[in-house]
């Protein structure tokens, strides 16, 4: 599967980067080339393969629904690059 | 020989005689890791916090109450969350970033006296085989044959490095693909890989979940039994931690491996390998042979396929975790334009954040996730993905105990060699390891010996799940066949 500028223009967009459209066509080549390396898969049988869900076949372990934590608002917000009045800001998303 | 030099295990030994203190064997490290800047291998020093640990497992020691890490001054790899210390994963997307919290490793690290000397450079989210893709410029392998700086490896090249130099007596490492393995290989150290879910990974910055796994990074293979003592165990804050007991490694060190069996498996003498590693694992072979092992040739014949499956559900998997990544909770956000919206700051931050080698994976992985490709890369990858793992348990269910199997194509390679080629290249590097990622098995690399250059080489031993205790036997008996005993010289 050989992958054109189109394509790479729209998984840059669905990955939400932006690629300089100067770049599209250099990211569609190595793309196309990882895409190529993975052809090989098509070689193998996988009728009636199960696809592969978990390492170990375990049950996912449940916990009981309570609070652990909370109360820790500050914490939360340290770290954020924008945050304002115990909230988390961002450029205005409503028209 | 300067304290920094000695193994945990010597170092637990003399602590508890009380022939040095923790404080001094902390800062011997310290001094050791300032005038080992060359190497780039710590990327955030925390002499503060060691000295305060050191003089807490100081107190402990005198007490008698003293685990077997207590005291011992340890490296953490950048990918683990540590309360309060800069954790970016080597990447700039998360420059700036100080977690609230400590990961589950480094809290039962510290639980046990551990001291964190700094976080170790690696690969940009865990996605290299080089350490070259790094925020922070690449780490550099202390071994040294000509004018050109090699590479540690990848991703845990910091670790290695550390390890190798002796910086610090051991290092945390993760293995995705082969990230512990390849790494511990190129430098001469010893590394181990556990079954997934022997450790967990609540507070590492996660690539490839059902693929991550955090393991020790150490000068032997005795240091690795007492250092993943301290790492395992279930943990009911990572729903896929594994509640099985953890036996106690160090005992399991007999060296009597008579009678075990050992599968070479032919799939892995791949077309154009060099003699020099063909002899390298006759050798080994030997060596486990003359030790009592049973030599039983097996086939593993999906072997081929596990590069391009880990190279569709890596990815894959990693376009789904570095989503969270959008510049509004933590990390860098980008400068934003006027009229700019959110859209606009997703991509920009994104796009400023995250390097070359991870956009390429986050678009791969978007592409192969996408509509009308679904089944035909990523469910059939995990279709190829149960046959790899079915490979191994028809070896193990043979009656194999483990197998023995070359790590790296080549030993460490310049830094800059492999940088202009094309990605699939470098790619190529995790031809031996991401098998046992795929099918979660444990794997632990020893060194054996140097090439005609002079460079480090090492064989890895594949066990069966949950059997670390065991495959750290086989380990244990390889390293003192092999009693590869040579460091770098100096020049940093």
């Amino acid at each position: 599967m050989s992958i054109d500028i189109d394509t790479a223009r729209k998984v840059a967009k669905l990955a939400r980067i932006r690629v300089e459209e100067a770049n599209l066509p250099a990211l569609a080549t190595q793309l196309s080339g990882i895409l190529g390396f993975m052809e090989q898969l098509n070689e193998v049988n996988v009728d009636g393969i199960e696809p592969m869900t978990s390492v170990t076949p375990m049950r996912l372990k449940r916990r009981v629904d309570v609070v652990t934590d909370g109360n820790i608002q500050e914490q939360i917000l340290k770290n954020a690059p924008d945050a304002r009045e115990g909230f988390f800001a961002v450029p205005k998303v409503v028209e | 020989m300067s304290a920094n030099t000695w193994t945990i295990a010597a170092a637990r030994d003399a602590l508890r005689k009380r022939e040095i203190s923790a404080v001094d064997l902390t800062m011997s490290c310290l001094t050791a890791i300032d005038a080992g800047d060359a190497l780039n291998a710590f990327v955030h020093k925390t002499p503060e916090i060691a000295l305060e640990q050191a003089r807490a497992a100081d107190a402990r020691l005198a007490a008698g109450d003293a685990p077997g890490l207590c005291g011992i001054p340890l490296g953490i790899k950048d990918v683990f969350c540590t309360k309060g210390v800069p954790s970016q994963a080597a990447s700039n997307v998360l420059k700036g970033f100080k977690p609230e919290y400590e990961s589950t490793v480094t809290s039962k690290l510290f639980g046990d006296g551990a001291v964190m000397l700094g976080k170790l450079n690696m690969d940009e989210f865990a996605m290299g085989s080089s350490n070259e893709a790094s925020c922070y410029g690449p780490a550099v392998n202390p071994w040294k044959i000509d004018d050109r700086k090699l590479t540690p490896g990848g991703s845990s090249g910091g670790s290695a490095a550390a390890v190798a130099a002796d910086l610090c007596l051991g290092a945390t490492g993760t293995d995705t693909g082969g990230s512990i393995r390849q790494p511990a290989a190129f430098t001469g150290i010893t590394g181990i890989k556990p079954t997934y879910g022997r450790v967990s990974r609540w507070g590492v910055v996660a690539y490839a979940s059902s693929l991550d796994q955090a393991g020790p990074m150490t000068k032997t293979v005795r240091d690795a039994a007492i250092f993943l003592q301290s790492m395992a165990g279930h943990d009911p804050k990572d729903s896929t931690s594994a509640d099985i007991a953890v036996p106690d490694f160090e005992a399991a060190l007999t060296g009597d491996i008579r009678g075990k069996k050992i599968g070479i498996p032919r799939e892995y003498r791949v077309d154009g390998m060099s003699s020099e590693l063909i002899a390298l694992w006759d050798n080994g072979v030997a060596m486990l042979k003359d030790a009592g092992a049973e030599i039983v040739d097996i086939s593993l014949p999906h072997t081929k396929y596990a590069l391009p499956t880990y190279y569709v559900i890596a990815p894959a998997e990693a376009s789904s975790n570095l989503a969270r990544y959008d510049g509004v909770r933590y990390g860098h956000r980008a400068q934003l334009a006027a009229g700019d919206g959110i859209t606009e700051m997703y991509e920009k931050t994104r796009a400023e954040g995250f390097g070359p080698e991870v956009q390429r994976r986050i678009m791969v992985g978007t592409y192969v996730l996408s509509a009308g490709f679904y089944d035909a890369y990523y469910n059939r990858a995990r279709k190829v993905r149960a046959l790899i793992k079915r490979d191994f348990e028809q070896a193990f269910a043979a009656g194999i105990d483990s197998i023995l199997a070359p790590i790296t194509p080549s030993s460490a390679f310049g830094l800059g060699e492999k940088s202009n080629a094309d990605p699939v290249e470098m790619y190529l590097e995790d031809i031996f390891t991401v098998t046992l990622n795929l099918a979660g098995l444990p794997g632990v690399a020893v060194p054996v010996g140097l090439d005609a250059k002079g460079l480090p080489m090492g064989l890895q031993l594949i066990g069966r799940p949950w059997d670390e205790a065991g495959l750290l036997n086989h380990a244990y008996v390889l390293e003192q066949a092999a009693g590869f005993v040579a460091k770098p010289n100096k020049w940093w």
